[in-house]
């Protein structure tokens, strides 16, 4: 559970949510989705109740395993793109400029650009925001309204290249308001409404690869 | 991924940052300025005099200076969110904090090293006692004001009127420090007295409160 | 519980009203001061009962956030305010007393600097909970009491040897060196008048903390059978 003042974000939220699968979290505004994924990623702690992930209740034990991308692009407009992913590469402890390089390359942004990135299009950013949240390789995967204003080009190649992450078999969650952009490589779309989650639906993709792990609800 | 580590990457990041923009020497420098021009005025000094008070005015100005910085470093956290983006990482929480204070330590170093020849020219200062003793107090009183200074900016910037907070929280604690800073100047510049006092208390002051701002970081910056 | 609380109110009232009767006709006038001196059963034991506040105040934060509990944040809320109304008694009185007698309103000595220090530390406390926004305000809050605790002793210290260096009038010398044994038995039945006090509006204070508490937490119980934002 998690107050904000009078106002109850998280009711109670339980289930299971199995690995290697991207989840599309929707809901109104307000339903608590970007709380939920704040939770999970271990900057807000449960009013009431506990909360664990990967086994553990010491988010810091697990950090290196989970990747977060917020509403805001969590990166500095002073640096480049190649300065501010070493940055963050080193947080994790890695110290390789390659790594930095290839996560450039698969949101298809050009690491030898020398500009800053506060002279990014806002399409560029969130491309280098999602290569920041998936840089250090996590199991999991925690998006928040990853396409918001941004160019429909981008938009499109930031879901491939999620459906692509996910079929090396990460857990991803991604809240966003534009469900149809997700149809492609969804698995599941939770709905979430007053803090709790109300309704799953499994989607049926037109999937190249038949996943025979798949569980009917 | 140890703590030096991560104080050490951190650091360089800031310095890079802030070497780019120039933000909070150049506002810290400019403040600074005007305060001892301000106060050349308010206070016309004799030299002999102005042995006495020099103590107490380049502190004061060096205080003021230092809250415009102290509050720019951690704004720089704020903009897009970027606190987040460390705060989701596993790098300890106390690296970030010991960046932030050596850093603002360095800015407020650089900026008493050039404030110092002005304050000599403008008030004609010469020093009876040793110089050495003069950097000793104040390098540890540096630290003292900017170890909580770089901790209450952390506390003040998610409040309202963060301007005001700042110094409001941060001046009442700094009362013995700042005491000690302009005592003990005053007793060096003046030869009259023996500075040895004030320079452990400072030490102890300091080793106090850093361990203090430590241990309670972590809990501040995941307040949410 | 209640009634108990009822009790302790009723007797607090009681002692106060002897310990003042006690204060102001019973205690013998001092023979250079006059009747002047009076004040002084109302201001040591603010300050000892501002002081016993500040402690708790001290504890109540390293236990929230050891624990994190509402009890332990309301007391610190509590106590801190209840704290700084004593401290601003003493440093009135302080004054008021200092003039006739010393003919001076106020001297920079360690005792009262440190005095005004503390109230300083302690406003700034209560501003920084007035100013901070939703679930940060404990956390942050508890953070700035415990350093301004641990910062007392040093500024205690700071000023002694300040003072030893440039010495400046003594004020108040002897205000519990020499005290004839009918002025010490008023001046305790004062101390423990203050400190009663001191409990019931910390009690008060901190019930109020606490309903206000609850009334936010049934707010939002409220709103989770609801489900109504």
């Amino acid at each position: 559970m998690k107050f904000f003042g009078r106002f109850a974000a998280i009711r109670g939220i339980s289930g299971s949510f199995a690995p290697g699968r991207l989840y599309v979290v929707l809901g109104d505004n307000g339903a608590g989705k970007s709380t939920l994924l704040r939770m999970v990623a271990g900057l807000m702690e449960p009013s009431q109740g506990t909360f664990t992930l990967l086994g553990t209740n010491n988010h810091r034990e697990v950090a290196h395993r989970v990747g977060y991308m917020g509403h805001a692009p969590l990166l500095y407009d002073e640096l480049s793109g190649m300065e501010n992913l070493r940055y963050f590469a080193g947080l994790y402890g890695l110290n390789d400029d390659d790594v930095c390089r290839k996560a450039m390359q698969m949101v298809g942004l050009d690491p030898d650009l020398s500009r800053r990135i506060g002279q990014y299009s806002q399409g560029m950013r969130q491309r280098l925001s999602l290569a920041r949240a998936v840089l250090h390789d996590p199991e999991l995967i925690l998006l928040d309204e990853p396409f918001s204003n941004v160019d429909m080009h981008s938009a499109r190649e930031m879901a491939a290249v999620l459906g692509r992450i996910r079929d090396k078999g990460k857990t991803i969650f991604v809240v966003t308001h534009q469900a149809a952009l997700m149809e492609g490589v969804a698995d599941e779309f939770v709905h979430m409404a007053a803090g709790q989650v109300v309704a799953r639906e499994e989607v049926v993709r037109k999937a190249a690869i038949p996943n025979a792990e798949w569980t009917p609800r | 991924m140890t703590t030096l580590g991560v104080t050490r990457t951190t650091l360089l990041k800031d310095l890079r940052m802030e070497w780019r923009s120039k933000d909070a020497i150049n506002s810290m420098l400019f403040f600074a300025l005007l305060v001892v021009v301000i106060f050349s005025f308010a206070f016309n000094p004799t030299a002999e005099e102005s042995r006495r008070i020099a103590g107490g005015l380049i502190w004061v100005a060096f205080l003021f200076a230092a809250v415009v910085a102290l509050n720019q470093t951690w704004a720089r956290e704020l903009r897009n969110q970027v606190l987040d983006a460390y705060r989701v990482s596993p790098a300890p929480p106390n690296a970030l904090f010991l960046a932030k204070a050596i850093g603002n330590f360095f800015f407020v170093v650089v900026l008493e090293a050039l404030m110092a020849p002005l304050f000599v020219v403008f008030y004609d200062l010469r020093s009876v006692g040793p110089v050495w003793q003069l950097i000793v107090v104040a390098l540890l009183g540096t630290w003292a004001l900017v170890v909580n200074g770089t901790f209450f900016a952390a506390l003040s910037i998610r409040t309202r009127s963060r301007e005001i907070m700042l110094p409001l929280i941060l001046f009442p604690i700094s009362i013995p420090a700042l005491l000690a800073m302009v005592d003990a100047t005053t007793s060096i510049l003046t030869g009259e007295a023996s500075p040895d006092f004030w320079i452990k208390m400072l030490a102890v002051y300091d080793v106090v409160f850093t361990a203090v701002c430590l241990l309670l970081f972590e809990s501040v910056l995941n307040a949410e | 519980m209640k009634s108990l609380f009822i009790a302790f109110v009723v007797f607090t009232l009681g002692l106060l009203a002897f310990s003042t009767y006690q204060a102001l006709f019973v205690a013998p006038t001092e023979q250079t001061m006059g009747e002047v001196q009076r004040i002084f059963y109302y201001h040591v034991p603010s300050a000892w009962t501002a002081g016993v506040c500040f402690f708790v105040n001290f504890l109540a934060s390293v236990v929230y956030l050891w624990k994190r509990n509402l009890a332990s944040d309301a007391l610190a809320a509590a106590s801190a305010e209840v704290g700084v109304t004593f401290c601003t008694i003493v440093l009135i009185t302080g004054p008021i007393w200092a003039r006739p007698v010393w003919g001076i309103w106020w001297t920079w000595d360690a005792r009262l600097t440190t005095t005004l220090v503390l109230w300083l530390i302690y406003v700034s406390y209560l501003v920084l909970r007035r100013f901070s926004a939703g679930g940060q305000t404990q956390v942050l809050a508890a953070a700035l009491a415990i350093f301004g605790f641990v910062d007392v002793p040093i500024v205690y210290m700071s000023i002694r040897w300040f003072r030893t260096q440039h010495p400046s009038p003594v004020m108040g010398g002897g205000e519990n060196s020499g005290l004839d044994p009918a002025m010490l038995h008023a001046f305790f039945w004062n101390l423990l008048a203050f400190t009663c006090v001191g409990i019931v509006l910390m009690a008060v204070r901190y019930r109020l903390q606490m309903l206000e508490e609850t009334v936010e937490a049934t707010h939002a119980a409220a709103a989770l059978q609801g489900g109504a934002q």
